[in-house]
């Protein structure tokens, strides 16, 4: 009864989705309050009855109520309970239904925070993303439908993939689809923006938050994936750029040039186009990336679904959305103007390089990606794009991207001068070489990509310190230290702490390629071998029952000079229903080293293949990505943005922009 | 540069596996009162592996989902790797191992695709892409540049916009 109550829930919910799409949208147009008022109504009708549809999925994962064939697929009694309640996303269906939950959550979000603003907008925004709602319902109804039934339900179901039974399987979706479903509300915003004819630095600051919101949750979800990559394959990697890994890191790529892009429309009204083509590609390559995942066009690990017909309707869609958004786009470019004008030396052209580095490497991504597929397409060769490829092409291009990092934010809007920036920078940059020249060393041995590396990161750290310190000397005349640590927007902290993360987490990458070792070795119980400066011994080896399989647990304990460390437990586990066993692999986490054992093949009854790493500074990565995170997170909560909140402004700043842009359209 | 990079750590990992070997045969040297003994490399020849392990790691494990051939355990890795490991041993160079990979299995085996006539785009895509970027990038800073320098020199313009918005010229030129 549950599962049709949810399927019905599901259709309310697109029928609310219709209504939220077209009545605002008309009543914006026409100018009817009543029409507009619609769209906070049906966005919550709609979140409460997708919230039912899901909670009527979870309880069917929960009871097990093998009568739902998507239940049966993906989940089976034996299933330990948070992992069945994560199966629930664990397939394509559920993974759809989730997105939806999200995007009406969002949704929700916008209408409860957005009363200071402009009713035809807010109308508008939440018109936009009820159609993009509905296109996402309809696919779901009409062709990955959870609730199906199966008759007869059989005694038990197919269970979840071993890799997915993991707390990274419970928290990586979610995420994920936070940060790509929070770009429609970035998108909304655009698209909104260009109904209304309002592209100015208001929508810009309505809508940072958002986005910025949005990014940060991406940079959770793509870290997340990265790590639960590393601890759960076992063979300590961190990043594979397999197009699934992609498909989520081109629209980060993209929406990390969209956040500094809305920093420029905000603060100088410029770039106000390219800002709006940002926030709909983000989003356009958001579904691409479902479409990427989600048509089975790529055989990868994380590929569930191969079926033609959800391919052909995501396509479609896709088309709808990114044509629909660029005719739009095309047909009010000449209203839109240019806004505040700039030096080509200045904040502003550097934050345009730096877009241009972005958005070139989200598109050589992008290309490496789709090669393949289009070259299978038209029967030109099957090839394979990977590592080699990724690296030569991204590393070159966003190596000059990290060292402006260094160098943007101490620019001047408008004009600077290039002579000024080198004086006051030049000890950020004596103290980043130096750093540069001696970490090799004092690792073990020089290695030039190394020292390149710690030299961007570096740079990176003291240049974003040169700015904050030169902040404090400009205040201190007035104030004590605190009081002018105080003075700086949380904003900037939040650009600063983003910034230090991405030199925490060059850092990280550049020292484990460089320092790491690693030793394959067979092993007896007795047995044992040094790797990194630790000895590794495997004390015994014991059979242990888990909830739904039966592990081989090796017990190595793990010391240096003599000293005991720490013991370590590397699993190969045995799920009835796999036929291979998987591993999982005992992690010793610290903060400057990582150490890694993971079980291979059994060589015999008593020896083991035993692979064994030690990587240093190997947390520095998805540190530095939560570094991001969090910096995005703090600038989410400057002031600025709640001041807006309090008093609904006219905003004189629109006038003149407008006026600059009729002057440069009378040109 | 990455060649170089991964040659340098090969260098030095070979040059701590060799400093490991002598370590054990040391150790094998001095009779051993515990139980405790070092495990042996699994390959024979541990400066073979590595340089097998280096070079399958850009090779693509045919069966398996976007794995290279040093990170899976499938059937078929192990041989290909066991074919390579053999190849190795006789002498062949890592462009002999390629060409006969290649020759078996076509370019999907390739983590790197060639320069080819269909892979042309793929390679110069970036740099299409990047003087693209840097084009567009110029000329909107030279189209700001002009406009920064006409702007103030515009006064018909902009005294025809201030009456429009009702401000008098008196008041704005004094």
């Amino acid at each position: 009864m549950l599962p049709e109550i949810g399927h019905f829930a599901l259709i309310l919910a697109l029928t609310l989705a219709l209504a939220q799409g077209v009545f605002p949208l008309l009543g914006a147009a026409r100018g009817d309050p009543a029409w507009m008022r619609v769209a906070r109504t049906t966005a919550l009708g709609q979140f409460l009855f997708i919230a039912l549809a899901f909670g009527a999925l979870v309880n069917a994962f929960v009871s097990n109520d093998f009568s739902v064939l998507y239940v049966a697929s993906n989940s089976n009694s034996s299933l330990p309970l948070q992992y069945r309640i994560a199966a629930t996303w664990g397939g394509h269906e559920g993974s759809m239904l989730l997105w939806v939950l999200i995007l009406a959550g969002w949704t929700v979000a916008v209408s409860r925070f957005s009363r200071h603003l402009p009713e035809d907008f807010v109308a508008r925004v939440l018109g936009v993303l009820g159609l993009v709602s509905a296109g996402f319902l309809a696919f779901l109804l009409f062709t990955s439908n959870p609730f199906l039934r199966l008759m007869p339900a059989p005694a038990d179901g197919r269970s979840l993939n071993p890799l997915l039974q993991d707390i990274g399987m419970v928290l990586h979706p979610p995420m994920l689809y936070m940060g790509y479903v929070g770009f429609s509300v970035a998108f909304a915003f655009a698209i909104a923006a260009l109904l209304s004819g309002r592209l100015d630095a208001a929508w810009a600051r309505w809508s940072r938050p958002w986005t910025t919101l949005a990014w940060a949750f991406l940079s959770l979800g793509v870290a997340l994936g990265s790590l639960w990559a590393y601890y759960e394959l076992g063979w300590g990697g961190w990043w594979f750029w397999d197009p699934v890994e992609n498909a989520s890191f081109i629209p980060w790529l993209v929406g990390t040039a969209l956040i500094h892009s809305l920093a420029v429309t905000e603060r100088r009204g410029a770039f106000k186009g390219w800002t709006v083509l940002l926030a709909i590609f983000t989003f356009s390559l958001s579904l691409v990336g479902t479409f990427l995942v989600r048509s089975g066009v790529l055989t990868s690990v994380h590929a569930f679904a191969t079926d033609p017909a959800r391919g052909s309707f995501v396509l479609v869609f896709l088309g709808v959305v990114v044509g629909g958004a660029l005719l739009l786009f095309a047909s009010r470019a000449h209203r839109i103007g240019l806004g505040g004008r700039f030096d080509p030396v200045s904040r502003e052209s550097m934050l345009l390089l730096n877009n241009v580095m972005l958005a070139v490497a989200a598109g050589s991504v992008l290309l490496g990606t789709l090669y393949p597929l289009v070259l299978d397409a038209l029967a030109a060769g099957k090839i394979s794009v990977g590592r080699p490829y990724f690296e030569a092409v991204f590393i070159p291009l966003m190596a000059p991207a990290m060292f402006l990092i260094g160098v943007g934010p101490m620019a001047h809007w408008k004009k600077t001068s290039l002579p000024d920036l080198a004086i006051r920078l030049r000890w950020a940059f004596a103290v980043g070489l130096v750093t540069a020249l001696l970490v090799p060393f004092a690792m073990g041995g020089w290695s030039t990509p190394v020292s390149l590396g710690i030299l961007l990161a570096a740079w990176i750290v003291t240049s974003s310190l040169a700015g904050l310190l030169e902040r404090l000397r400009q205040s201190r005349h007035s104030m004590g230290i605190l009081a002018g640590l105080r003075s700086n927007s949380r904003s900037y902290y939040g650009m600063l702490l983003a910034h230090i993360g991405i030199a925490v987490f060059i850092a990280g990458a550049t020292l484990v390629r460089g320092y790491e070792t690693d030793k394959e070795v067979r092993m007896s119980v007795g047995d044992s071998v040094e790797v990194g400066g630790y000895s590794f011994r495997l004390d015994r080896i014991f059979e242990v029952p888990g909830p739904n399989y039966i592990a081989q647990r090796g017990e190595v304990s793990v010391s240096r000079n003599g000293r005991a460390v720490t013991t370590m437990y590397p699993e190969k586990r045995n799920y009835g229903e796999q036929k291979n066993p998987m591993t999982e692999a005992a992690i010793d986490w610290g903060f400057v080293r990582d150490l890694y054992v993971s079980f291979g093949e059994r060589l015999d009854p008593t020896t083991w293949a035993v692979r064994i790493y030690h990587k240093p500074f190997v947390e520095f990565i998805w540190v530095g990505w939560l570094l991001m995170a969090l910096g995005g997170l703090l600038a989410v909560f400057d002031r600025r943005y709640r001041i807006a909140a309090r008093e609904p402004q006219p905003a004189p700043a629109p006038a003149m922009l407008q006026f600059d842009a009729g002057v440069a359209g009378a040109r | 540069m990455k060649t170089q990079f991964a040659s340098r750590t090969a260098l030095e990992r070979a040059q701590r596996a060799l400093r490991m070997l002598l370590a054990a045969a040391l150790l094998a040297l001095v009779p051993i009162a515990g139980s405790a003994k070092t495990a042996l490399p699994l390959a024979a020849d541990p400066a073979l592996e590595l340089r097998m392990m280096n070079l399958a790691e850009v090779l693509r494990c045919l069966v398996c989902q976007n794995q290279s051939l040093a990170e899976s355990n499938a059937e078929l890795a192990v041989d290909l790797r066991n074919e390579i490991r053999e190849q190795m041993r006789r002498g062949a160079s890592d462009q002999d191992v390629v060409d006969y990979l290649v020759a078996r299995y076509g370019d999907f085996v390739l983590y790197r695709p060639p320069l080819k006539g269909s892979t042309l785009l793929l390679w110069s895509g970036p740099g299409i892409l990047l003087l693209f970027g840097i084009g567009l990038l110029t000329r909107t800073i030279v189209r700001r540049r002009g406009l920064m320098q006409k702007a103030p020199l515009d006064a018909a313009a902009r005294a025809r916009a201030q009456e429009l918005l009702g401000v008098s010229g008196a008041k704005e030129s004094s």
